[in-house]
C-alpha cells in the first residue's frame, strides 16, 4: 500500500492503494467516480478512456503510482453542465445506444478536436478506432464530431442527410418535427431534431 | 414547477422489501420464456388495473413518472414506451419522467427479448393511457358540474371551452386516481392522425445521462457497505471444483473471504466455482490471481470446434429428421437436370456486450435486494428464490440500465452467483465479470450446419429446395426435449419464394458447449443461408438478383402457417416493398466503378420486413471494403423513427463483426478471451448505413433483431457479384478472397 497523489478534474486528491492497482479502478472504487467504465482490462476496447495531461490515456493500463502528481480528467470533469462541444455534439447527433462505451468516445473525441479543431475522416478514424462500440453508433459519432468542429450546421446536416436519404421520394415516411417540444433539459436536441427523424 | 434533476429518475437503491404486499408466488416457467411473444400480451391483458397505480405517477407539479416494465439495453425503449403512453394520455412531455418497473410479474410482462417490446405494449399502453385521460376527464368535470364529453385533455391539462376552465393533471390526479377504472378493452383510443408524438423524431430521455457519466449501469451500483467479487470459474461447461488453497489469495491486501458457491443447472446453468471477495475490485482481481483451484473438468473437455463441424457435416450428409415437408422434393432432385448443391456454415459467436455480466446483491435472511443490468428481472427473481430458500415476493430486483443486451442479458446465471456469494458472505456483494470471464462463459449462438440442394426447371423456377440442417441445439443444451430443432430453423421453416416441393430436414450435434440467445437469435443463421442460396439460383438461372426475387415471391400473397392467433404470417407484398426500397435507394442495375459489386438480400422476422444491398470491392490483395449499406425496413406504424433508423445501423455493426470473428471451442472451451482475440467491428471499417423506413398503418413490430439475418448474405452476394467468389462459410477467411 501506498499513499499517492494527484489531480482529478482539478481537485487535489490522495488514496491509499496498492501502487500497481490501475487507475481505472481507483476513480470507479476509491473516488466513485464511475462515469470511466471497464471493458477490457488490456488497452483494448477505449471504454475507460480519460485525459491524463489532457492526452487520450487508457486507464485501465496505467497504474495509479504512474499518475502520481499528475492531471486526470475523467467524463465527469470534461464540463459541469454537458456544454462541451463534444457533448452537445452527441447529444444533437442523439449518439448514444446503450451507452456504455460513451464516456471513453466522448474523452476519445474531445482529446481529438483539441489537437485537431478541425479533424478529417482520416484523422477520425486514426484517433476513434481504439474505442469500440457494439451498438454500432459509429457513423453518428463521426457527424457529431464534424457537427462539434463546425464542420456541420444544422441546416447543412439536414441537407446532407436529405440529399442522401432522398426524402422527396414519396414512399418515404415523412415525419414533422416541428411541434415536438424540446426536452426541458437539452435544448440542443430539439434544434437538431429534423436531422435525426425522417429528413435522415 | 420543479422537476427531478434527471429525466430518467433514479430507483430506490436501498429499498429493501418488495412494495406490493400481494403474496403472489411466481416462478419462472421454461414454456413462458421460449413462447414469450405469443403468451405475455395475453398475461398482460388486466382489466381494471388502475393506471394510476401501475404506468402513471404524476405529482401535484404534474411531473407524470411512466413505469416503463421493459428494459433499456440501448434500443430506446424508455423513450418509445413513453411516447405512446404520453401521446395517447396527452401529457406534455416536457414533464415526462421515466423509471424501471418493479419486479411484480403480476402485474407487468417483464422480459425484454424477442423484438417484442413494442409490438406488445403498444395497444396495452395506449388503453391505459386513454383510460387515464378518461379518469382525469372526469375527475375535471366532476369538479366544474359539466359533462366530461365538452372537455378535453391537451398538454397535461383538461380544459372546458365554454367557461375556459383548465386544471393541470396535478391537480387533478388525487381525484382521478380514485374514481373507477374504465373498462380498457372499450376506452376510446385517439384517432392517430392526432399522434403528437408517435411517429416522431424525440430526442431519447436517456442520452443526455449517457454523455456526461452519469447513467447508472450495473456496474455502476454501489450500496453502502458493499464488497467486490470475482469468481474463478472451471474453463470447461460443466467442470466442478475438485479442491482449492485460498492461502495466497487471502494474503492479498483487501481480501476478505474466498468461498465456493454450486453450480445451478436447472433453469439456470450458471458455473458455480470459488468467488474472491475484497474491498475494491482489484484486490478480488488480484486475489483470483493468487487462488489455487484444481478443477475436475469433466465430460465436455474433448469438445472442439473442428471435431463439431465434422460431426455435423456427416450428420446432414443424410437424411435427418423431417421437419416439414410439401411435396416430394427428393423424387423432384432426383429426376431434375439441373441441380444445385451447397453447404453453408456458422461458427460459435459470444455476444460480448460492453458493459462485461455483473450483479450486486444483498441476501439477508427474509429476502433479498438485486441491482441487475436484466433483460428478465423476474426470472432472476424466481431463480434467485428458488437457489436461496425465499419466497419470491421478498426478492426485489431492480433493473438498471444495460451496456448492451443482445439475448446474454436474458439469462439469470450472473444474477444467482451474486446472489450466492451474498448469501456466503452475509453482506452486499457486486459480483463482476472480466472481459475474459465475459467471452468465456458465454452462452453462445450455436454452430451451424446446412446442406442444401435444390433443382431448377428451363424458366428458372424452383422445382425442388431441400435443406438440412444441423446445429448445437439450444433446446437441447437447455433440456431435454423432442424438438430439438425448435430455435434452429425459423425462418428457413417457410421461404418465401415460390418453389413446387419443400423439404426442411434437421439433426441436433452432441456438444455440451453452452448456447442460447444471440441477437436475432436462429434467424442469423437462417437468413444468411436462405438468401445466400437463393442468390446461387438466381445465378444459376442467369437472372439478375433482385429480378428473381421479385418474380419467387410473385403477387402478393401470405406464407406460413397459423399456430396460434397470435402468429403473424408473412406477407410476400410487404417483403416486396423492402427489397425494391433498398435497391432503388441503391441504385441497383445502375453502373458501379470498376471492381464493385453490389448484393441484396432480405429476410422477414419478427414479423418485420427487412433488405439490404451492400455495395463492395475486394481489392487484388484479398482486402474487402464494403462501400456502403443501403437498408429498408417495414416495423408497422413506426413509435420512434430515430430509434428505428439507430437500430438499423446497430442491426448491421453486429451483423458485420460476427462475419469476421468467431468463437472457436478447443478443448471444452473458447479460445478467444479479449479483444485481442474476438476483435469487434471498429470506426475506420464502418461503411456509411442510410437507412429508408417503408411507411405503414398497419400494428408496429419489433426492431432489435429483425434487421440483422439479411446483413451477411448482402454482403456475400455483393462480394460474389463483385468477383465471382461465393462465401459459404462464415467467418470470412482471407484465403476465401485472395
Amino acid at each position: 500500500m501506498a499513499s499517492i497523489s494527484f489531480q482529478v478534474n482539478g481537485k487535489p486528491q490522495s488514496v491509499e492503494v496498492d501502487p500497481d492497482t490501475p487507475l481505472l479502478w481507483v476513480l470507479r472504487d476509491n473516488l466513485s467516480l464511475t462515469g470511466t467504465k471497464y471493458g477490457c482490462g488490456i488497452g483494448q476496447c477505449g471504454a475507460c478512456t480519460v485525459h491524463l495531461e489532457g492526452n487520450p490515456t487508457r486507464s485501465c493500463s496505467i497504474a495509479v503510482s504512474d499518475v502520481a502528481g499528475k492531471s486526470v480528467t475523467t467524463i465527469e470533469g470534461l464540463s459541469a453542465d454537458r456544454s462541451h462541444a463534444i457533448q452537445q455534439a452527441w447529444i444533437a447527433e442523439q449518439v448514444p445506444q446503450c451507452g456504455y462505451c460513451q464516456s471513453g468516445q466522448v474523452m476519445a473525441a474531445a482529446a481529438l478536436l483539441a489537437k485537431k479543431p478541425k479533424p478529417t475522416d482520416a484523422d477520425i478514424d486514426r484517433s476513434m478506432s481504439g474505442n469500440i462500440c457494439r451498438c454500432g453508433t459509429y457513423q453518428r459519432i463521426r457527424r457529431a464530431i464534424h457537427r462539434a468542429a463546425g464542420q456541420i450546421d444544422a441546416e447543412s446536416a439536414a441537407a446532407i442527410s436529405s440529399a442522401a436519404s432522398g426524402t422527396s421520394a414519396s414512399q418515404i415516411l415523412h415525419i414533422d418535427n416541428s411541434e415536438v417540444p424540446a426536452s426541458d433539459h437539452c435544448t440542443a436536441c430539439f434544434v437538431s431534431a429534423p436531422s435525426q427523424g425522417g429528413a435522415r | 414547477m420543479s422537476a427531478p434533476a434527471s429525466r430518467l429518475t433514479r430507483r430506490n437503491f436501498l429499498k429493501t422489501t418488495a412494495a406490493s404486499g400481494a403474496a403472489l408466488v411466481v416462478g419462472f416457467h421454461w414454456s413462458t420464456a421460449f413462447a414469450q411473444s405469443e403468451n405475455d400480451a395475453k398475461n398482460q391483458e388486466k382489466p381494471r388495473v388502475n393506471p394510476f397505480t401501475a404506468w402513471i405517477h404524476i405529482d401535484k407539479d404534474s411531473n407524470a413518472t411512466l413505469i416503463v416494465p421493459k428494459s433499456e439495453m440501448g434500443q430506446g425503449i424508455l423513450t418509445s414506451l413513453a411516447m405512446i403512453l404520453a401521446d395517447e394520455m396527452e401529457l406534455d412531455w416536457r414533464n415526462v419522467h421515466v423509471e424501471h418497473a418493479d419486479t411484480k410479474p403480476e402485474l407487468y410482462s417483464l422480459g425484454t427479448g424477442g423484438s417484442g417490446s413494442i409490438a406488445e405494449s403498444y395497444t396495452n399502453l395506449r388503453q391505459a393511457g386513454a383510460a387515464a385521460r378518461e379518469m382525469l376527464i372526469k375527475a375535471a368535470a366532476l369538479n366544474w358540474g359539466v359533462d366530461p364529453v365538452s372537455c378535453h385533455a391537451k398538454d397535461g391539462a383538461v380544459i372546458h371551452n365554454p367557461r375556459a376552465h383548465r386544471l393541470t393533471y396535478g391537480e387533478l390526479v388525487e381525484k382521478a386516481s380514485k374514481l373507477p377504472v374504465p373498462d380498457l378493452h372499450k376506452v376510446a383510443l385517439k384517432n392517430p392522425d392526432d399522434f403528437h408524438y408517435i411517429g416522431k423524431g424525440i430526442p431519447h430521455i436517456d442520452i443526455p445521462s449517457k454523455v456526461d457519466g452519469s447513467a447508472q449501469f450495473g456496474i455502476d451500483v454501489r450500496v453502502p457497505g458493499m464488497l467486490h467479487a470475482v469468481i474463478a470459474r472451471c474453463p470447461v461447461y460443466g467442470g466442478k471444483v475438485k479442491s482449492f488453497d485460498a492461502t495466497k489469495a487471502k494474503s492479498v491486501p483487501g481480501v476478505q473471504q474466498v468461498v465456493e458457491i454450486d453450480p445451478v443447472v436447472d433453469d439456470c446453468h450458471s458455473a458455480g466455482g470459488v468467488a474472491v471477495v475484497a474491498d475494491s475490485t482489484w484486490a478480488a482481481m488480484k486475489g483470483r490471481e493468487a487462488l489455487q483451484v484444481e478443477w475436475d473438468l469433466g465430460p465436455s473437455a474433448s469438445i472442439n470446434s473442428a471435431s463439431l463441424r465434422e460431426q455435423m457435416k456427416s450428420l446432414t450428409a443424410k437424411p435427418c429428421k423431417p421437419v416439414r415437408a410439401d411435396g416430394d422434393a427428393d423424387a423432384a432432385l432426383a429426376k431434375s437436370s439441373k441441380t444445385i448443391e451447397a453447404e453453408y456454415e456458422l461458427p460459435f459467436q459470444a455476444h460480448a456486450t460492453m458493459e462485461p455480466m455483473n450483479c450486486t446483491a444483498d441476501v439477508r435472511a427474509d429476502g433479498a435486494t438485486l441491482w441487475a443490468p436484466t433483460q428478465s428481472p423476474d426470472w432472476i427473481q424466481g431463480t434467485v428464490a428458488k437457489v436461496c430458500g425465499l419466497k419470491p415476493p421478498s426478492i426485489v430486483v431492480n433493473t438498471t440500465l444495460m451496456g448492451g443486451g443482445f439475448g446474454r442479458r436474458y439469462h439469470t446465471d450472473f444474477g444467482v452467483e451474486a446472489a450466492q456469494v451474498s448469501k456466503a458472505v452475509g453482506k452486499p456483494v457486486q459480483v463482476l465479470w472480466t472481459r475474459e470471464d465475459d467471452i468465456q462463459h458465454d452462452f453462445y449462438r450455436p454452430t451451424f450446419h446446412h446442406r442444401m440442394a435444390a433443382s431448377l426447371d428451363d424458366s428458372g423456377k424452383i422445382t425442388a429446395w431441400r435443406h438440412r440442417l444441423s446445429s448445437t441445439s439450444i433446446a437441447l443444451f437447455w433440456r431435454p426435449t423432442p424438438k430439438p430443432e425448435e430455435q434452429e430453423i425459423g425462418g428457413a421453416l417457410w421461404p418465401p419464394y415460390a418453389m413446387s416441393n419443400f423439404r426442411i430436414e434437421y439433426a441436433p450435434a452432441t456438444s455440451g458447449i453452452p448456447v442460447m440467445w444471440w441477437r436475432s437469435v436462429e434467424e442469423s443463421s437462417s437468413g444468411f443461408v436462405v438468401e445466400s442460396f437463393i442468390d446461387e439460383l438466381a445465378a444459376a438461372a442467369k437472372m439478375d438478383p433482385l429480378e428473381y426475387r421479385l418474380r419467387l415471391l410473385g403477387k402478393t400473397h401470405l406464407v406460413g402457417h397459423k399456430n396460434s392467433d397470435d402468429d403473424v404470417l408473412l406477407d410476400t407484398g410487404r417483403l416486396k416493398g423492402v427489397l425494391q426500397l433498398a435497391a432503388e435507394k441503391a441504385n441497383w442495375g445502375k453502373p458501379l466503378p470498376a471492381g464493385h459489386g453490389m448484393g441484396i438480400a432480405t429476410f422477414y422476422s419478427f414479423n418485420t420486413y427487412a433488405a439490404h444491398a451492400a455495395e463492395v470491392s475486394v481489392e487484388s490483395d484479398g482486402t474487402l471494403k464494403i462501400h456502403r449499406i443501403t437498408s429498408a425496413v417495414d416495423c408497422g406504424r413506426v413509435i420512434d423513427p430515430n430509434g428505428v433508423k439507430a437500430m438499423m445501423e446497430s442491426a448491421v455493426v453486429y451483423a458485420l463483426t460476427a462475419m469476421f470473428n468467431e468463437i472457436t471451442v478447443e478443448n471444452g472451451h473458447a479460445k478467444q478471451s479479449n479483444f485481442d482475440t474476438y476483435d469487434m467491428l471498429r470506426l475506420r471499417d464502418m461503411p456509411p448505413v442510410e437507412a429508408f423506413i417503408v411507411p405503414s398503418t398497419k400494428l408496429p413490430t419489433g426492431m432489435g433483431e429483425p434487421c440483422l439475418p439479411p446483413v451477411a448474405p448482402a454482403v456475400t452476394n455483393a462480394i460474389f457479384a463483385a468477383t465471382g467468389k461465393r462465401i459459404r462459410r462464415l467467418p470470412i477467411r482471407p484465403a476465401d478472397l485472395a
